[in-house]
């Protein structure tokens, strides 16, 4: 932009006195680096209040930082598996309360869903009702499958399953994720369902030692 | 949410809770309401970690649940109830002068638990109380009982809000979320219990005070069977009454500096008496008479009515008003100006840490502002008394830092600057929030500092740094 140079000299589009410079005086000189990162300061900073008081807040502030780290509110970040699991870790675990919250006040999809075989403490102390009929449902479609697979093919049963699971679940615009849900957390029932091989499902029977055992003995040698 | 206010978010959450809370406490922070699978989709962690960690969160009142149309539940975070975690160890000590060791433990479980219902917390105090005294000795639950109650009266806890009970009357699919409701007159309804009992020694066989490692553990140390009397009615710290409680100390002990021992004793005594009458947002407290004041006086002031009289005129002519008079029944009617007081603590402030940053000259210069308005440049030369160059110098300087700033009068409409006025004026609910967030910024330095280092100042420094900016927090209007 031409701007004004072209007529008349510079001149300031403001009254250039009120900033504090008379006309003609030499302008202070133009920084052309940026201001120190450190710069000295004239004035200190007051020193911090201590008293009786203060020693006691700080005292309380060391000793909840730690007492939080024991609660079980605390939530461990898990730790990667090792290749082998060392034999002393199952003697260093330190003992930590489990807190289990009250499930009528929070929302039922923060729920954990666990599988049906391994039904633990928390879906035990549910007191969800909705909850406790769809585990006994899931037992009784899993029967229901062991039934239909001996006569037909694993994927009707399939749609069987998840319209059951479905039907079951109340709210209806909760369908979707639910299902998801019990996609995701099923995975063995779908598993077994969607093998698609010779093997009949039924016909091989699992022991009463599988799934039972737990990782616990990882370090005896498995042949 | 400002920046600083979400790195300290961060950092509490990470100390309090660890990473995994953090995470999806941070990302609620910053983006808001938001259902649970977007949580986890946006965050990358696991489903099962995402409902872990929100329950935590929602057990510490940090996160609230909604229903939306259509069923879904969104979370929401409240970032500034993340801040004042900062805050437990005051809160705990101020329960500690106020209701002695009972008090403090009692408030100190229901700030580490978020909430807990009434019996839970008693035994668990009786039981602590029990292991610090003498051998053979222990501690009521009567007793821990009737400090709880105390606390209720005062107001310094509160219930929980609770599942409405439907008994089945609406048809249809329950909620996917309850609704959780409270009505006023029930937040400090204490139930009807009878708690009998002494608080319980851990024999020390059991003890795992600095979590050494154990074999075999039981999974549950005492396992009562029986049904709790009180269940479902929870109870929670109630912040805002401590923060009342702040205000409080804060106005009478400016009235103390300000001038005696005995009117800041008047000032408490009116405050303690409006203490439940008047809400906490209130601009003035109820008017109180005379004659009520004087009643209720602390028992070893025995001033006479006159001199009670003669002190109360002196307030209320004050020229900072904190104290004004709304009538002349019942001897003198007088009301306290919560605003304006805490108008005036906050312009304290701002004028101290000018004077601690820049100087004295700078401080006469903010004040000269502070109380004429709106100054020239000119004008601020010549009542300040200072050289030109020198006035401009901190001017500008205080300008940079956003503690004063300018306000243009145009004289033409097409606002040409060689035709306009420029004044210096100092706007305090602004330059009130630009040290509140410097002090947000120092805190975040000092407690990651103090991960870092294991420094014993961590958190602490925030507390002296620009001074007294610890009240501009706590009584921002």
């Amino acid at each position: 932009m031409a701007g004004n140079k072209g007529r008349g000299r510079a001149a300031y589009t403001f009254n250039i006195e009120a900033v504090g410079f008379s006309r003609g005086e030499k302008l202070p000189d133009v920084v052309l680096k940026p201001p120190p990162l450190f710069p000295d300061t004239d004035y200190k900073p007051v020193p911090l209040k201590t008293g009786e008081g203060e020693d006691y807040v700080l005292a309380l502030k060391q000793e909840l930082r730690e007492t939080m780290k024991r609660m079980p509110y605390f939530v461990e970040t898990p730790e990667e598996k090792q290749d082998i699991e060392r034999y002393s870790k199952r003697y260093m675990k330190v003992y930590k309360e489990e807190w289990i919250p009250d499930w009528r006040r929070l929302p039922r999809e923060l729920m954990p869903r666990k599988k049906c075989k391994k039904a633990g403490p928390k879906s035990k102390k549910a007191k969800n009702t909705d909850k406790d009929t769809s585990l006994t449902n899931t037992a009784d479609v899993l029967k229901k499958i062991e039934e239909l697979e001996k006569r037909g093919d694993g994927e009707k049963s399939d749609e069987e399953n998840e319209e059951k699971e479905g039907s079951k679940e109340k709210s209806k615009e909760g369908d979707d994720e639910d299902e998801d849900d019990a996609a995701d957390q099923e995975e063995y029932d779908e598993e077994e369902q969607e093998e698609e091989n010779d093997y009949i499902n039924s016909y091989f029977e699992d022991g009463d030692d599988f799934g039972a055992d737990s990782d616990d003995n990882m370090d005896e040698a498995t042949y | 949410m400002t920046q600083a206010e979400i790195k300290l978010c961060s950092l509490l959450l990470q100390e309090h809770f660890g990473e995994i809370v953090e995470k999806i406490g941070v990302h609620l922070v910053r983006t808001g309401s938001q259902p649970l699978r977007v949580i986890a989709h946006d965050t990358g962690t696991s489903l099962d970690q995402v409902k872990k960690a929100l329950c935590v969160l929602i057990q510490h009142n940090l996160v609230i649940h909604r229903v939306h149309k259509r069923g879904v539940v969104e979370y929401e975070a409240q970032c500034s109830r993340v801040l004042r975690m900062l805050r437990y160890p005051r809160y705990i000590y101020t329960a500690k002068t106020l209701y002695s060791d009972t008090g403090e433990l009692l408030v100190e479980e229901l700030l580490l638990n978020g909430k807990m219902t009434m019996s839970a917390v008693v035994k668990k105090v009786a039981d602590r109380l029990t292991e610090t005294m003498e051998d053979g000795k222990t501690m009521d639950y009567a007793e821990v009982s009737n400090t709880f109650v105390r606390l209720a009266d005062t107001h310094f806890v509160q219930r929980c809000p609770v599942v409405p009970a439907t008994e089945n009357s609406e048809p249809g699919p329950p909620p996917p979320a309850p609704t959780l409701v409270i009505s006023e007159k029930d937040m400090y309804l204490v139930p009807k219990l009878s708690l009998i009992g002494k608080g319980k020694r851990r024999r020390s066989s059991d003890e795992d005070a600095t979590g050494e490692p154990k074999a075999k553990r039981p999974k549950h140390t005492s396992d009562n069977k029986e049904p709790i009397p009180d269940d479902g009615i929870y109870w929670q710290a109630n912040l805002d009454r401590f923060h009342q409680h702040f205000r409080d100390q804060a106005i009478v002990s400016a009235v103390a500096n300000r001038m005696d021992q005995t009117s800041s004793e008047i000032v408490r005594t009116m405050l303690r008496m409006s203490e439940i009458t008047t809400s906490s947002s209130a601009p003035f407290t109820q008017p109180l008479s005379s004659n009520e004041i004087f009643r209720s006086l602390p028992v070893g002031y025995n001033i006479s009515k006159q001199v009670l009289d003669q002190y109360l005129t002196l307030l209320a002519d004050d020229p900072l008003e904190f104290v004004g008079k709304s009538g002349d029944s019942g001897g003198g009617m007088y009301v306290i100006n919560l605003h304006k007081a805490l108008g005036c603590l906050a312009t304290a402030s701002l004028e101290s840490v000018v004077q601690e940053r820049f100087g004295s000259r700078c401080a006469r210069i903010f004040r000269l502002v502070l109380q004429k308005k709106h100054l020239e440049q000119k004008q601020v030369e010549d009542f300040a008394m200072i050289p030109a160059k020198e006035a401009k110098d901190m001017l500008y300087k205080m300008l940079s830092e956003n503690f004063i700033s300018l306000q243009e009068i145009p004289k033409t409409p097409d606002h040409a600057p060689s035709r306009t006025f420029y004044l210096y004026t100092v706007n305090i609910p602004s330059a009130a929030r630009m040290l509140l967030h410097r002090c947000y910024k120092a805190a975040t330095r000092k407690v990651s500092e103090g991960r870092s280092h294991h420094c014993i100042h961590a958190g602490h420094g925030c507390r002296g740094g620009p001074a007294a900016g610890d009240r501009g927090d706590d009584h921002s209007p």
